[in-house]
């Protein structure tokens, strides 16, 4: 079997989006081109932001992915657990659709009996374990996010020492936003490490606006880099994409 | 994602598969992905774990499936059933599976209550277990003390959440930071024996500690200083810094280098004295001073040092008393 392909943008955030166009509507267009958008929202101990938290899930429920609202001590362990409950929901996902070809339109896994759910099981596990991983991180930098900059760095090398240890490729990016410049900069290129985070981290400077819209148009954009590069090299390997 | 609602004691849950019924009796322990009730069975008690996602539901089964095998049929709990529920007032689609209903004390409260001298027994118990497991491909993962009960009498550790168990070479599945290699900065979350070998060093820290404690700057000076001031933990000093670069292989050489240790203290011990007594000094002055300073511990560990004497005086005796009297039966009856 070839290797597939899973393509994700986690959004780090702990407020409104108060810049640009509508961040749902940038996700509803990732989820159209085959990117789960995830979505984590930091709390603060004693205040509690409605309308921030209320923008978290509608993103992440329009991008497809998956939200989770913690404080920042739990950060790395969310992180890891987002990551990879998005990536076997899409596997699932396309294990469901094979299945649905054999069986017929309106055979679910939970419509299995419980003894076959564990083989189908052992497939999205087999799978999760090889797939190719590409995650774009989207970090919020407002002001508000200063403070919590050096967890979320322990939290993203965290990520990716766990994300290393499967026996598939992975790829990581981040990217800022607001950027020095711009809405949005993007501060790592792919690479298959996140251990040149530690030294970007400390160069980061927060800034006042939250332009969450734009950041995701630029994570898209980078996606879309990539894949007409590599079209170019391995164009084979597209039909592969997970996704749809 | 969170939204396990809890199910009212005396509901009674039936299978839709297969048609079983499960009476819940009172809960056990709440996790982060379902609920494990204790439940009455028409075979009696067992537990029971619910969870809105069925498919996590079947990758459990699937592990505790491989558990039931021969040898490692004792480590965790025995698998029974796999269902999805039916129960009236149920707000959203469940599964559950049914398992042996693990009776003991945790790991942690087990030691508290009889004392330190069980740590090294248990630990020994736990690395056969586990040698076990990796021989049939398997990793424990999420090893801790509260996913540890010691059940019995005779002592018996045991496992009872086999949600971290992950295939050899695979990424681990589940794991809680205190005793996981990746958050020490020890190496990576593959697994592989060396994995759980970490894990278990990291849940003998803790029973000697009896807590645990934050990662600081340096993590990797930070456990060894703790393993040099807990009198216990030094003792096996070697044999737990060797575990936690990952120097040991397998957990059989790892038992065998524990027990090797074991008995080198217990040999030193011995020699210690006799040069005491050589000196004609009274044995063990400074020991005493120690026995009031941790005190029980050290009392503990004394008292079976001089039963041990006293045994093997005690083993000569039946042996040549049982001995005499099979002579005297092989004299009087057969010749």
């Amino acid at each position: 079997m070839r290797k597939g392909h899973v393509n994700q943008i986690l959004l780090i955030t702990d407020g409104c989006s108060n810049h640009g166009e509508d961040p749902l509507a940038i996700a509803s267009l990732a989820k159209e081109q085959g990117i789960t958008v995830n979505v984590i929202g930091i709390m603060e101990e004693n205040r509690h932001d409605h309308e921030a938290m209320k923008e978290v899930e509608g993103i992440a429920l329009a991008g497809g992915g998956i939200h989770q609202v913690v404080y920042v001590q739990q950060l790395s362990q969310t992180v890891q657990m987002v990551t990879k409950k998005a990536m076997t929901q899409t596997l699932q996902g396309v294990v469901n659709k094979e299945l649905q070809q054999i069986l017929g339109k309106d055979t679910e896994i939970e419509e299995l009996p419980p003894d076959k759910r564990g083989e189908v099981m052992e497939v999205v596990d087999e799978l999760g374990e090889t797939v190719h991983l590409q995650v774009l991180v989207l970090v919020d930098t407002s002001a508000s996010m200063k403070p919590k900059l050096p967890t979320v760095k322990e939290a993203l090398i965290d990520l990716s020492i766990s994300l290393n240890s499967r026996i598939g490729e992975n790829q990581f990016g981040m990217c800022i936003f607001p950027g020095k410049n711009s809405d949005a900069e993007i501060v790592l290129n792919w690479t298959p490490r996140f251990d040149s985070l530690s030294s970007i981290f400390p160069k980061l400077t927060t800034g006042g606006i939250t332009p969450t819209g734009p950041a995701l148009r630029e994570a898209l954009q980078h996606f879309k880099s990539v894949r007409s590069r590599k079209g170019l090299l391995e164009a084979k390997e597209e039909h592969d994409e997970f996704g749809f | 994602m969170n939204s396990a609602s809890n199910i009212p004691l005396g509901t009674v849950i039936q299978g839709k598969w297969h048609h079983h019924h499960y009476r819940i009796v009172k809960e056990l322990g709440k996790g982060a992905n379902g609920i494990v009730y204790l439940a009455e069975s028409p075979n009696g008690q067992v537990a029971l774990k619910v969870s809105d996602d069925s498919m996590l539901i079947a990758s459990e089964v699937n592990v505790l499936k491989s558990f039931s095998k021969a040898p490692v049929k004792t480590m965790g709990p025995s698998f029974y059933d796999m269902d999805d529920a039916i129960y009236p007032g149920m707000l959203q689609k469940r599964s559950f599976y049914v398992m042996e209903y693990v009776r003991g004390p945790l790991l942690l409260e087990f030691v508290k209550q009889k004392g330190d001298e069980w740590i090294v027994v248990l630990m020994v118990q736990l690395l056969s277990n586990l040698a076990h497991l990796h021989q049939e491909g398997w990793i424990f993962g999420d090893l801790k003390p509260d996913n540890l009960i010691v059940s019995g009498p005779p002592a018996a550790i045991r496992c009872i959440d086999v949600g971290g168990t992950t295939k050899a070479g695979r990424a681990i599945k589940e794991y809680t930071e205190f005793f996981d290699r990746g958050y020490w900065g020890f190496g990576t979350r593959k697994a592989e024996p060396s994995y759980d070998l970490f894990a278990l060093s990291m849940v003998m820290v803790n029973c000697a500690y009896k807590k645990e404690f934050k990662k600081e700057a340096e993590p990797e000076k930070q456990l060894y200083r703790a393993i040099e001031g807990h009198p216990l933990l030094k003792r096996y000093e070697r044999v737990l810094k060797a575990a936690l670069q990952g120097k040991y292989q397998s957990a059989a050489a790892m038992k065998s280098a524990m027990l090797k240790e074991g008995q080198l203290i217990a040999s030193r011990k011995a020699s210690q004295k006799k040069q005491q007594q050589k000196n004609g000094q009274k044995p063990a002055v400074q020991q005493n001073q120690q026995v009031t300073s941790r005190s029980r511990v050290a009392a503990a560990k004394r008292t079976p040092v001089r039963k041990k004497s006293g045994g093997l005086f005690e083993t000569v005796l039946i042996v040549c008393s049982v001995l005499a009297l099979y002579c005297a039966y092989v004299v009087l009856f057969l010749l």
